[in-house]
């Protein structure tokens, strides 16, 4: 339980940081689609008899950039280059997992999430990838956030926009191979989008945004877990509805005026 | 011979084809303020890409009498306000935040005012040298007279807001050069006034080199020292009076203008 704890606190916090970034630049559903390439990946693992993980990192990374090369010099259009890299990556994974064992206990843990059953081996893993990403995050964060804001004016502000673009994917990729073990594939866009959105909702600075984001899905990942454990509910399904509440609950208090006014009230009550 | 601090040599650009900017050449003396004049679809913004590297073009840019690396190293100390800054409407930056991201990194800096040095132009600071990046946002602010607003949101600010927040996060850096394009299209009279003024601020008294699109000529007499006017090819480029003076050159502008005002209104 307190490995399942410690590796759910430090996973949640890298999927709400690089989670707002992917929101902000409107590839929500990017972290679905590399999660599906993930499952391509996984099963690739299982088919060739190497720890799955790892060819789930190598596949996920590189379809990743790849995908980001592809749509710069081909202008695909966001959404056409995830439907793409989410059918293929399943598809993959479900053809090559007909050809091997089928459908096996370990395959489902990575379709739902198995946190209770990470072994320590798992564990330190997703922790210390975790921590680099998280590391990485910090040390990048004022060029990412003036990149996520505005790519044109980073780009003449000196920002080298393709690399840190590239940097930015890889660490996303990595992000949703570690997050597997927590929701599961099928999950993790929740755990990438709803802590972020509902943050945003709030009407802060940007700081401020993250950390709110990172608070409630900390806490949303320490109450889904603990909840799960003693009344022996999936954890993966436990904090994604938890994180659906938050999201609920903070639409229905900022319709009733509970945070930041809208521009139009602005407008009446200051002048320009 | 003082080096300009803008020279544009022959420069063209195309899209797919069709030439939106051809051979245009002219230069920017430093503490000019250009005013740059011509109807919609002239080129302006295309060249201002161009310029920031933001578009290919054929022919040559200088900056400082710079080119290659040395003008990439200097673009970043170039101040840009473009027409419109596209950011995601819910975006939670403040105002505070977003001219932050005007700050430049020391190593950068360095750098650039190393270069500006050696051709033996100057680096006209508009914060004391010893303002820490804090100071420097809290002056700019004040310069653009958004202090009170430096924690409110950017999305929740009016147009002529958010171009105000811009050119504070332009003036952090203590920009070399500033280019706008079409600052104050779209925003009331009173908010164009308060912009005006900044800008004659910030060019009479920190010596800010200035590049500016706009179709008010009555700001550009006004204001500006030197005017071009370009319909994707360059008719004009020379002292205010002489512009002013020259009525056929008012008149085809005007036309030009009056098109852009018929086709607007629908008259």
């Amino acid at each position: 339980m307190q490995r399942a704890l410690l590796t759910g606190i430090v996973v949640s916090i890298t999927c709400s940081m690089i989670g707002l970034f992917l929101v902000l630049k409107r590839y929500s559903l990017f972290g679905d689609a590399l999660s599906h390439v993930a499952f391509g990946g996984i099963a690739l693992g299982f088919f060739l008899n190497i720890y799955p993980i790892w060819t789930a990192f190598a596949v996920s990374v590189s379809t990743a950039l790849g995908i980001t090369k592809l749509r710069k010099s081909t202008k695909i259009s966001g959404d056409a280059a995830i439907a793409v890299l989410l059918s293929s990556g399943f598809a993959m994974g479900v053809l090559l997992i007909s050809a091997s064992h089928g459908f096996t206990i370990d395959l489902f843990s990575f379709l739902f999430g198995s946190i209770l059953l990470t072994n320590m081996q798992d564990a330190l893993l997703i922790v210390a990838v975790s921590c680099g990403v998280i590391a990485t995050l910090i040390a990048i964060r004022k060029p990412l956030i003036h990149f996520t804001f505005d790519e044109e004016q980073a780009k003449v502000h000196g920002i080298p926009v393709e690399k840190l673009n590239y940097l930015f994917v890889a660490l996303a990729a990595v992000t949703v191979i570690a997050t597997m073990r927590l929701v599961g594939i099928l999950l993790i866009s929740a755990l990438i989008v709803l802590p972020n959105i509902t943050s945003i909702m709030m009407g802060k600075g940007f700081k401020k945004t993250m950390l709110i984001s990172i608070s409630l899905s900390v806490s949303a990942v320490i109450a889904g877990i603990t909840i799960s454990y003693y009344f022996n509910l999936a954890p993966s399904g436990t904090i994604v509805m938890l994180m659906v509440a938050m999201f609920v609950g903070t639409l229905v208090a900022k319709h009733v005026g509970m945070f930041s006014k809208t521009i139009n009230e602005h407008n009446l009550s200051t002048t320009s | 011979m003082p080096v300009n601090a803008l020279d544009v040599e022959n420069v063209s650009v195309s899209h797919n084809g069709v030439l939106a900017v051809n051979k245009i050449s002219f230069n920017v003396q430093e503490g000019d303020l250009l005013g740059i004049v011509g109807p919609n679809g002239a080129g302006k913004t295309t060249l201002f890409r161009a310029i920031l590297g933001l578009q290919n073009y054929q022919g040559k840019i200088k900056l400082f009498g710079y080119e290659g690396n040395q003008y990439t190293t200097l673009l970043s100390m170039i101040g840009y306000v473009p027409q419109k800054v596209n950011f995601e409407p819910n975006f939670p930056a403040t105002v505070y935040d977003v001219v932050a991201m005007g700050i430049l990194s020391k190593k950068k800096l360095v750098k650039g005012v190393a270069l500006i040095q050696s051709c033996g132009c100057c680096w006209n600071r508009i914060f004391a040298t010893s303002s820490k990046d804090s100071e420097k946002i809290e002056e700019a602010l004040k310069i653009v007279g958004l202090e009170s607003f430096k924690d409110r949101r950017i999305s929740e600010l009016s147009g002529g807001e958010q171009q105000r927040a811009f050119i504070a996060k332009s003036l952090v850096k203590e920009p070399l050069l500033m280019i706008l394009d079409e600052p104050v299209t779209g925003v009331d009279m009173d908010v164009q006034n308060k912009f005006y003024s900044v800008l004659r601020k910030i060019n009479k008294e920190n010596k800010i080199t200035i590049v500016w699109s706009s179709h008010d000529l009555t700001a550009i007499s006004d204001l500006a020292t030197r005017v071009a006017c370009m319909n994707r090819e360059l008719f004009f480029h020379g002292e205010k009076k002489e512009f002013f003076a020259n009525k056929d050159m008012l008149k085809t502008y005007s036309e030009s203008a009056m098109q852009m005002h018929m086709h607007k209104h629908d008259l």
